[in-house]
Order: structure tokens, then C-alpha cells, then sequence
């Protein structure tokens, strides 16, 4: 067996063939004239167009689309000036605004040469039955409405906190799992979705102005549910000493089978809960913020403080700290494991549900695998803390949070997840530990 | 109900390219985890190298068919080196999850649109295959897959597998693929290279203090499991279009029950698993919506026919629990380590 | 055990070392030298060894209170961790940065503590594992069985006659899963064995088996010293470190506090503070707790 040397030098040339091949095709990804640009592509209808000035397409300007249900997508025409956003609903109207900042200097909206009729860079389209709709601006010498960068940058930091402080809610449940039982639940992500399902039905039942009670109620639910799992599942796993890997696939058989009954039940479409199309409000600059947002952002900050109390003061919060530390020294030391992991399912679920109808809100929609599509961010966000411990996952959370709203003021937007995802795999190879978790020992 | 024609239909999934796909990516699901313990959970991304490849080395660099197969399985080795080189050294579910990432990320960037011209975006591609072009979309074009069949038009077989010589060429060719692939498996894994492998899956350490080169070995596995995933991923793209949708994480965790309903530490396992997991689909996917109809069961067609996947999951987790040999596998060979 | 009832009287290899014996002495053929060593984890420094020499074709005995550093100390110097600082050589070749298995194919071979037997492979796949020699091991080679075949019958030959030995040869197709924990330890044991090593590392080799056991493996351990091999393990069983060690080692808090010949080592007070405790006199066993056997008259 002589594999070492000559495999090693041979892994080493192709380790930078393959460097080269990345960074290839990365310049290519970065320099390549833009294709037309195509955001949400998986969305059924489309709002398309052009934008020209005096005939002539032009690239890179900022076009926003915003509907009902809170609806928002941001797109930038390509070389000839073309964009397409893919949206949720037809027989709706789309609001589709184009960011004159974005144009070249001194050039605004003006009116469509061929019809005279005087044109705002703000425009409401109606998708009609057909699914696709197309709305082009014709650009010229004129005024503009600017939406400088600063304020372009402040919007996402903002968003993106919003984001992140949702996806803490449920990085924190699955993080103290982790270190409480080992497990890296992928079922988490339907825990999620759990919350926001559950609001859709009982409001489904109970009436729009219920919406209150209906959250509650779905948090209640939420809490039977981890509690439930842990009863029914987890815990007989952990009495007939299930190994780890078992258990992570108990819990991707878990999510599968969760995930296809959410299906079963609400369907494949997307669904609102109500408030999501509630206005925004302009906060300063052109900053603007839904009061869902708002109360979305204070509640999840509210809660995380809560919890974050809970976790320090309280003596299970502490038994919990113990025993991701260390299971068998604070099982050794008299701390009552199963009840303290019992309670972590409870709180890991109920924050994993309530952040599941933030996601409702901020996604929007409802749909039976919302929470499928930010498993892996949530994982990102454990990971780069430090998996297993809470307060990491909270950082790590805010971190990929507004690393993925902002990561779209340079990217395509549809390629905004990768920059987390590249992020979770750097942090795995280069610090597994975690910002703040700790090295174990080996062998 | 026509209970025959489900039976009938249920059946000749036997024989589909799908299927064999699926026991192909089992197959190198097998060496990752069953013999070599890699807990590889990104496998629809080399799969979706292995049609992505092929299809873009058709359509793109303009190879023969032939060649541009090659692309697809380069690529996928490629992807195996990339994510080895660095994750390898790392603990068994840390590789779950960056290999995860690494095929999400593989997923987005074939579907975003920066790259529309070359992986068609949403759409993804089509037409690559030659005259007659793919089943959903027949598009003219010469010197493609379909036109290397030898075997002249008409249809061939008995019910249910009476069908025309493109889908028997693709049988056969897949059939091929996979008796090649599941005698080499056996091979590598009776021999001392599997015994090497074998052991890293029980203890590295303990096969690193013996003196091998346990990452390298490791890596040799990752290769291997790999570029069987990407056989499969062409087996589907030599069948039909290809479409970032078919590659997302579902397709991982369905190929992991087919592999772990067979048993995951063994050669025929992924094969048979693979079966029983479409033929199973195939049959509740009929039987529950024809029930449906027959008013049998209360609810619609279209729920009905999700009530399989619900029973996917379901398998999974009492099959982890109660059978993690898998249906045919030793109770000795028990593959999960604690 | 009582080792003065042992029918043959192991001979002691003496004169190892050079000049007056301290801490870190020198010696006459070193095979393995480490120098300022030291690894620490967070505020705790596991190992900080200064200087230590482990004489050829001798046995030697590294003893120490637990958590003295010693598996930390084996760790290092195979290449499973790595120090904060140091430098360490085997055969005069540095092994700094040098990986595990580069290690053990120089013919540093060690065992581990816990015991890592192969669950899930037979008890003769895990000792045919141990083989250096077997070509079939290549990816490439591997799939043409004509190359290997051959090659694999006569490794398990050799396995046979080492697991006669170790009393595992009726267990050699059951699933090493299947073994007691002293088996695996022998298992462990042996397979290291197959890989014919210049110096075997075995940590704590005889814990958890039975004492009938451990007298026949004293006499095969004493016979790989015949053979030409060096042996350095740790053991917390002084009755077997004073009948077969040449030289002992003391570890405490990851230094090397003192070394020498066995019966001058626990002698020196330092040692029986740190570690041996006042009563060694009596019983050893007791000390230590792992021998529970009825004495058979006064030790030496
Ligand atoms: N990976 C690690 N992280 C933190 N501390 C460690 C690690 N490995 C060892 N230690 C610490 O280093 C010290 C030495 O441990 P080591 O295992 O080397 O002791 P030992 O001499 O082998 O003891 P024993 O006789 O009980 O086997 C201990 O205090 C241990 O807690
Ligand atoms: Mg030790």
C-alpha cells in the first residue's frame, strides 16, 4: 500500500485544478454579461419587462415587486434590460417599482414614447387569469425618486435582523436538543411549520379577528407536540440506547412523513394568515417597515430574552446547561435527564412553532415544506455557533439572518441561501466547534 | 378499481430506468455508509452532476453522447474531491450536514439564473438526447443516445413490459450499467480493500493506529459511492429531461430508505431496496387514489396520492428502529455504530 | 498473582542508562526520545515532559496517578494528537507532523486504553487488518482476487498462530462484537502483534483480564523482547511492572518525576507519595484495586 505520497501530491494538483475550476466559474458567474434575470423561478406566474432607454435595454436597474400577502421581490434587468419575477398568485395586483437610484446618472422614468402616457417608477400591474403579466419602463432625461444605498443597506440590515431573530427562535430549540440528546434533528424544520399550519387552520375555524388566540392556541399545540414526540419517540429511542446516527435517521423519516401530512392536508399551494398584506410604514429615508414586521421582531426579541432568562436563572435552564456540558457527569451528579430533555422538546418545539408563524409572515405564505426551505439555515446558524450550545445559536442565527438579506444587494437573489450555506461548510472544517462551543477530546 | 392494470403498472416499474437509478445511487450509498460509514446525505447532488453533465456536454460542448457521460461522472468526481479533501476528517453527522449543503448549494446553483444559458434554470434542459429526443419532449437532432440504439423500431416484451426499443434500449443499457456496478462493488467489498474500508466504519482510529491510510481510503469510498450516484443521475437524464426539482433533499432521503430497506451493508441490498421502494410507490400511488375514486376513502385523488409519501417516512423510522439490517440483512451485520 | 511462584524468572535487562539516574536520563540505545513536550488543553497542561528517553529491545513501564497525562503522553507520541511544542523521534527520525498511520508504518504500533476492537468484523478480519503485507489492500489490486488470494491465506496462518496464543483462536470467526471486555483488549492486543512492530505501546494491556491470562501474556511479552522488540506500556498493576519492566517511568501532573530500575523506582519517596501510597508493602493489589486474588506469601 504506497497510496501516501504520490496520492497525496496527485490530491494536491487536483485540489488546485479544482480551486481553479471554482474560481473560474465564479469569475464567470460574476463577470458574464447577465442573463435575464429570473427571481423566485419556481413561483407558477410571472411579472416580466423591459427596461429601455430610448430604445436601448438597460442593465443592472433595480426593479421591486410587491403584492398581496406581503409579497416582495427585488430584480435586476439584465444586458438587454429584461427582468422577470416569478409570483405567487394570478387575478392579483403587483406593485412594481423601479429603483431610480440604479439608473444611470441623470436619467428617471419617463413617459412611454408611444402612448404619451405619463409614467411614475411606481406601477401597479394585475396578473390576469393568463399567469404573466409585462410592465416595461421607458427611462429618459428627468426627475427621479432615489432610494440611495445607504437606505438600501439600512432596509436589509433591518430585514435581515428580522430574519435572523426568527430563525433564532427555532436555532436555539434545535440546538439544545442537540446537546441535550445528541440529536441532530432534522424534523425540526416541520416543527416549524407546525406553527404556522396549525395558526392557518384554527384561523380557518376560528375566523380572521381570532388571529390572536389562534397563535396562542398553536403554540399550545406546538408545546404537545414536542412534548408528544418525546414521549412517544425520542425517549423510548433513548431507553433502548438508539445510536446517534439511528436516531438522525428516525429523525429524516420523521420529517418526511410529517412534511407529506402537511401536504396531505393544506395541499401544495401557498396560503396567507391575515395581516400579511398589512402596509408598510415609512420609518425614515426610504426605509419602511410592515407593523407585522415590527410586532414580529419585538415579540421574537421578547421571547429570546425570556428564554435567555430561563436558560440562566431558572434550575432547569441551568440542569439543561449541565447537561450538554456533560450527560453522564450531570446524570452522575443527580440531575433527572429525562425530565429536563423533556422540557427541552416542549420549549425547543413551542419556539421552533412561533418562529414558524414569524416565517409565515416574513416568507410570506404558508406551505407544507416552509420549513424544509430554512433547515439548513437554521442548521448554519446552530453550526456556527457552536452546535449544542444556545446562546451561539442566537449569534449565529442574527448572523445568517442578515448575511442572507444582504448577501442579495450584491448576488442575484436567487442565489442568496449559497452564501449561508458556503458559510455552514466553512465553519464545519474550519472551527466544527463552533464560535463558541469548544474542542473534545480525542481518541 | 381496476386492480389488475395497478398491478400490471405497479410492476413495470421493475424494469424502469428510475428504479435502476435508484439502486445505482444505493449502490454508492452502500460504500459511503454501509461499508465505509460516510454518512453522506448530499447524494442528489452527485446525481444531479451525472445528468446535468451529460446534458450539458451534449448541449453546450456539443460531445457525442457517449463523452459527454464522462462529464457527468468527472464532474461528480470533482465534487467528491472537493467536498473530501476538506470534510473528511470530520465527525460523522458534521459530513451529514455539509454534504447536505454541498448538494443544496449544487441544487441552487443549477436553478438560479445566472446560468440560464447553460443549465436552463427552472425549465432545466431538454432535447439532448437525439432524434425522437426525450418521452415529454421529442426534439429532432442526430448523433444522440436514442439514435446509437441498435434495436429496430417496434414494440418487444410481454405485458407489463411491452414496450418499443427506445425504452428497452434504456433498460438494457441501465441493466448493464448495473450488473457492472453491482459485481464490482461485490468485488471491492470482499476484498482486503473492503476489509480496510470496513473497519474505518467500526473505528478509524483503531484502523489509523494499524498504519492505513485511513483518508485516503475514506476518499477512495467517497469517489467510488459518487460516481455511482452520477450513474444514476445519467440513467434518469438518459431516460428524460433533466430538472433541478428532481434533485432536491427528498431524493437523498428516499434513495437512503431504498438503501436501508434492502440493507445498507450489503451488495444486493440497494438493489432490491430499490425495487421494493418503487414497486411500493408505484402501488400505493394507484391504489390509494383509485380507492379514493371508488369512494372508499374520504378524500380526494390528489391527497390520496400523497398518503405514499407519508408511508415513505413512516418505513423509515420503523425501519431505523426495528430493522436497521434492513429486510434481508444479517441481524450481525447491524451497521449503525453507537 | 504472585509473581516469585512464576516458574521462569523473566531476565532483566540492566545498564539501559547513561550516567546518574534522574529524571530524563540518558540511554544507551534510545529508540524513541521525546523533548520538551508539552500539550495543553485550555489552562490545563496534560503533558509537559521535558526530556525522556525509552531504551531498546527493553520493557518499559510508564506508571503514574490517573490523569497523570500518560494516554495524553501516548497520544502524542503517535500521532493522534499533536503538542503545543516539542520534539519527538523514533529511530532518530522526527515524527513531528508526522500523521498516525506514518507512525505506526515506521513500526510504532500502540494499542489504546479504550479498546478499539472492530464490533463488526470477525475476529480474524480484524487480525488480518493488521497486516502490512497484503496487496489486495489497493484499490486497484483489490478487484483481481489472483493478486491477493494467496497473500490473505498466509496472513491468516500467522493470525491463527498469534491468536492461539492469546486464546482467541476458537472466537476467530465470531463478530469481535461478540467478545468479552478482556477478550477485546487481547484481540487488541494481538492484532498490533500482526503488524510486527520495532516498538509496541500498549496502554494499560491488562486491565480486565484474568490473572491466568495475564501470566501466560507476561511470558509472551517477555518473549517479544526475545524477539527483538521494545516495549514501553502503562499499568496501574505494580505486581506485573515489578516482574517484567526493565525500566519504569513516573509520570505525575504531565512530568516525568522520576525513573530507573523497578525496585529502585518504588523505592524513591517521591513516587510513593504521588502515586504508589505508604501501604505498598503490604499489597500492591489493593492499592490499585484491580487484583483481589488471596496473597500467596510475601512479594518481592
Ligand atoms: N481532549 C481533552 N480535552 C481536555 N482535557 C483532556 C483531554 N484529554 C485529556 N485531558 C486531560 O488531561 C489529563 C491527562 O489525561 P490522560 O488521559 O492522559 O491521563 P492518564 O494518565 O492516561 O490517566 P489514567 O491512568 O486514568 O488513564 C486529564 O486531566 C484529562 O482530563
Ligand atoms: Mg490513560
Amino acid at each position: 500500500m504506497n497510496l501516501t505520497a504520490t496520492t497525496r501530491r496527485a490530491m494536491g494538483r487536483l485540489s488546485a485544478a479544482v480551486g481553479a475550476f471554482v474560481l473560474a466559474f465564479g469569475v464567470l458567474a460574476l463577470g458574464a454579461p447577465a442573463h435575464a434575470d429570473v427571481v423566485n423561478p419556481e413561483l407558477p406566474y410571472k411579472v416580466s419587462g423591459n427596461v429601455q432607454n430610448e430604445g436601448i435595454g438597460v442593465n443592472g436597474v433595480l426593479v421591486t415587486v410587491t403584492g398581496g400577502g406581503g409579497f416582495s421581490a427585488e430584480v435586476s434587468s439584465d444586458a438587454e434590460g429584461k427582468w422577470t419575477v416569478g409570483v405567487p398568485e394570478r387575478n392579483a395586483d403587483y406593485t412594481v417599482t423601479v429603483d431610480e437610484s440604479t439608473l444611470p446618472d441623470g436619467i428617471a422614468v419617463v413617459d412611454n414614447p408611444e402612448t404619451e402616457f405619463v409614467e411614475s417608477n411606481v406601477q401597479t400591474v394585475t396578473v390576469g387569469p393568463g399567469g404573466r403579466v409585462a410592465m416595461n419602463f421607458f427611462i429618459g432625461q428627468g426627475e427621479r425618486n432615489t432610494v440611495s444605498m445607504v437606505d438600501q443597506i439600512v432596509q436589509r440590515l433591518i430585514s435581515g435582523l428580522n430574519f435572523g431573530l426568527m430563525l433564532a427562535l427555532a436555532s436555539v430549540g434545535l440546538s439544545l436538543i442537540y446537546g441535550t440528546t445528541g440529536i441532530s434533528n432534522f424534523a425540526h424544520a416541520e416543527m416549524v411549520t407546525f406553527g404556522a399550519v396549525v395558526t392557518f387552520g384554527l384561523v380557518g375555524i376560528l375566523g380572521d379577528s381570532a388571529l390572536p388566540l389562534a397563535i396562542v392556541l398553536a403554540i399550545v399545540l406546538s408545546a404537545g407536540l414536542g412534548w408528544g414526540l418525546d414521549a412517544g419517540l425520542w425517549k423510548p429511542l433513548r431507553k433502548r440506547n438508539t445510536g446517534l446516527v439511528q436516531l438522525m435517521i428516525v429523525s429524516i423519516g420523521l420529517s418526511l412523513a410529517i412534511r407529506y401530512m402537511y401536504q396531505f392536508f393544506i395541499g401544495g399551494g401557498t396560503e396567507q394568515l391575515p395581516g400579511s398584506d398589512a402596509p408598510q410604514i415609512a420609518l425614515f429615508g426610504s426605509v419602511k417597515l410592515s407593523v407585522v414586521d415590527m410586532v414580529s421582531m419585538g415579540l421574537s426579541i421578547l421571547l429570546i430574552i425570556i428564554f435567555g432568562w430561563w436558560l440562566t436563572y431558572t434550575k432547569i435552564g441551568k440542569a439543561t446547561r449541565a447537561i450538554s456540558d456533560n450527560p453522564s457527569l450531570a446524570a452522575a451528579s443527580g440531575i433527572d435527564v429525562d425530565g429536563v430533555v423533556r422540557v427541552v422538546w416542549v420549549i425547543g418545539s413551542v419556539l421552533a412553532g412561533f418562529s414558524g408563524i414569524l416565517w409565515a409572515y416574513f416568507r410570506p405564505g404558508i406551505r407544507w415544506d416552509m420549513g424544509g426551505q430554512i433547515l439548513l439555515l437554521i442548521f448554519a446558524a446552530t453550526t456556527l455557533g457552536g452546535l449544542g450550545t444556545a446562546y451561539g445559536a442566537l449569534i449565529g442565527s442574527i448572523i445568517v439572518g442578515i448575511l442572507v438579506e444582504a448577501s442579495s444587494l450584491i448576488i442575484p437573489s436567487d442565489l442568496k441561501y449559497v452564501g449561508a450555506l458556503v458559510i455552514l461548510i466553512g465553519i464545519l472544517l474550519f472551527r466544527p466547534q463552533g464560535i463558541f462551543g469548544r474542542k473534545e477530546r480525542v481518541g | 378499481m381496476d386492480f389488475l392494470g395497478i398491478l400490471s403498472s405497479t410492476a413495470s416499474f421493475i424494469l424502469d430506468p428510475t428504479t435502476m437509478a435508484y439502486a445505482l445511487a444505493g449502490l454508492g450509498l452502500a460504500i459511503h455508509f454501509g461499508f465505509a460509514g460516510l454518512l453522506n446525505m448530499g447524494m442528489a447532488g452527485f446525481m444531479a452532476l451525472g445528468a446535468y453533465g451529460y446534458a450539458i456536454g451534449i448541449l453546450t460542448f456539443g460531445l457525442p453522447w457517449y463523452l459527454a457521460a464522462f462529464v457527468g461522472i468527472g464532474a461528480s468526481i470533482v465534487f467528491a474531491l472537493i467536498l473530501g479533501i476538506p470534510t473528511l476528517r470530520l465527525r460523522g453527522d458534521y459530513l451529514a450536514i455539509v454534504t447536505i449543503a454541498a448538494a443544496e448549494i449544487i441544487r441552487l446553483l443549477l436553478l438560479t439564473a445566472v446560468f440560464t444559458d447553460v443549465t436552463g434554470s427552472a425549465d432545466g434542459l431538454t432535447g439532448f438526447n437525439g432524434t425522437g429526443g426525450t418521452v415529454t419532449n421529442p426534439t429532432p437532432g442526430a448523433g444522440g443516445f436514442n439514435d446509437a440504439n441498435p434495436i429496430p423500431s417496434g414494440e418487444y416484451g410481454f405485458e407489463p413490459f411491452l414496450d418499443n426499443e427506445r425504452t428497452w434500449f434504456i433498460r438494457i443499457v441501465g441493466m448493464l450499467i448495473l450488473v457492472g456496478a453491482t459485481f464490482a462493488v461485490w468485488r471491492l467489498v470482499n476484498s482486503p480493500w473492503g476489509r480496510v474500508i470496513k473497519g474505518i466504519r467500526e473505528d478509524e482510529d483503531a484502523v489509523r493506529s494499524l498504519g492505513k491510510n485511513v483518508f485516503a481510503y475514506k476518499m477512495q469510498a467517497l469517489v467510488i459511492g459518487g460516481v455511482l450516484g452520477s450513474l444514476g443521475g445519467l440513467l434518469l437524464a438518459l431516460s428524460t429531461n433533466v430538472n433541478s426539482s428532481v434533485y432536491v433533499t427528498s431524493l437523498t432521503f428516499f434513495i437512503w430508505t431504498a438503501l436501508l430497506l434492502g440493507g445498507a451493508a450489503t451488495v444486493f441490498g440497494p438493489l432490491v431496496g430499490s425495487v421494493i421502494f418503487w414497486t411500493l410507490q408505484a402501488f400505493l400511488g394507484l391504489v390509494f387514489p383509485a380507492l379514493a375514486k371508488a369512494g372508499l376513502l374520504p378524500f380526494s385523488g390528489i391527497q390520496a396520492a400523497q398518503i405514499r409519501f407519508i408511508i415513505v417516512g413512516v418505513i423509515l423510522v420503523l425501519l431505523v428502529i426495528f430493522r436497521p439490517q434492513g429486510i434481508f440483512g444479517n441481524k450481525k451485520e447491524l451497521t449503525f455504530v453507537k | 498473582m504472585s509473581s516469585s511462584s512464576q516458574s521462569s524468572t523473566p531476565i532483566k535487562s540492566t545498564g539501559l542508562h547513561v550516567g546518574e539516574i534522574k529524571p530524563g536520563v540518558a540511554k544507551k540505545d534510545p529508540i524513541l526520545v521525546a523533548d520538551g513536550v508539552r500539550r495543553q488543553f485550555g489552562g490545563l497542561v496534560a503533558v509537559d515532559v521535558a526530556h525522556v528517553e525509552i531504551p531498546r529491545n527493553a520493557i518499559t513501564a510508564l506508571i503514574g496517578p490517573n490523569g497523570a497525562g500518560k494516554t495524553t503522553f501516548f497520544n502524542l507520541l503517535t500521532g493522534f494528537d499533536t503538542p503545543n511544542e516539542g520534539k519527538w523521534s523514533f529511530n532518530g527520525k522526527s515524527l513531528a507532523g508526522v500523521s498516525a498511520f506514518k507512525v505506526a508504518r515506521m513500526g510504532l504500533i500502540r494499542t489504546f486504553q479504550l479498546t478499539k476492537a472492530l464490533a463488526l468484523l470477525t475476529v480474524m478480519d480484524n487480525m488480518k487488518l493488521g497486516s502490512t503485507e497484503q496487496p489486495g489492500e489497493k484499490l486497484g489490486a483489490s478487484l483481481f482476487p489472483f493478486i491477493w488470494k494467496k497473500k490473505d491465506e498466509e496472513i491468516e496462518t500467522q493470525a491463527i498462530e498469534i491468536l492461539t496464543r492469546f486464546k482467541l483462536d476458537t472466537k476467530k470467526d465470531d463478530f469481535a462484537a461478540s467478545l468479552s471486555g478482556g477478550q477485546r483488549k487481547l484481540l487488541e492486543m494481538a492484532r498490533a502483534l500482526m503488524t510486527k512492530p520495532e516498538l509496541v505501546m500498549l496502554d494499560e494491556p491488562m486491565a480486565g483480564v484474568n490473572p491466568a491470562l495475564t501470566e501466560s501474556l507476561l511470558e509472551h511479552i517477555l518473549n517479544l523482547k526475545k524477539e527483538g522488540m521494545t516495549v514501553l506500556f502503562v499499568e496501574h498493576d505494580m505486581h506485573m511492572v515489578r516482574h517484567i519492566a526493565d525500566w519504569v517511568i513516573v509520570m505525575a501532573e504531565g512530568r516525568v518525576v522520576a525513573e530507573g530500575a523497578p525496585d529502585e523506582v518504588m523505592k524513591n519517596p517521591a513516587v510513593i507519595d504521588a502515586y504508589l501510597g505508604s501501604h505498598q508493602d503490604t499489597d500492591l493489589g489493593t492499592v490499585t484495586g484491580r487484583i483481589t486474588l488471596p496473597k500467596k506469601g510475601k512479594d518481592s
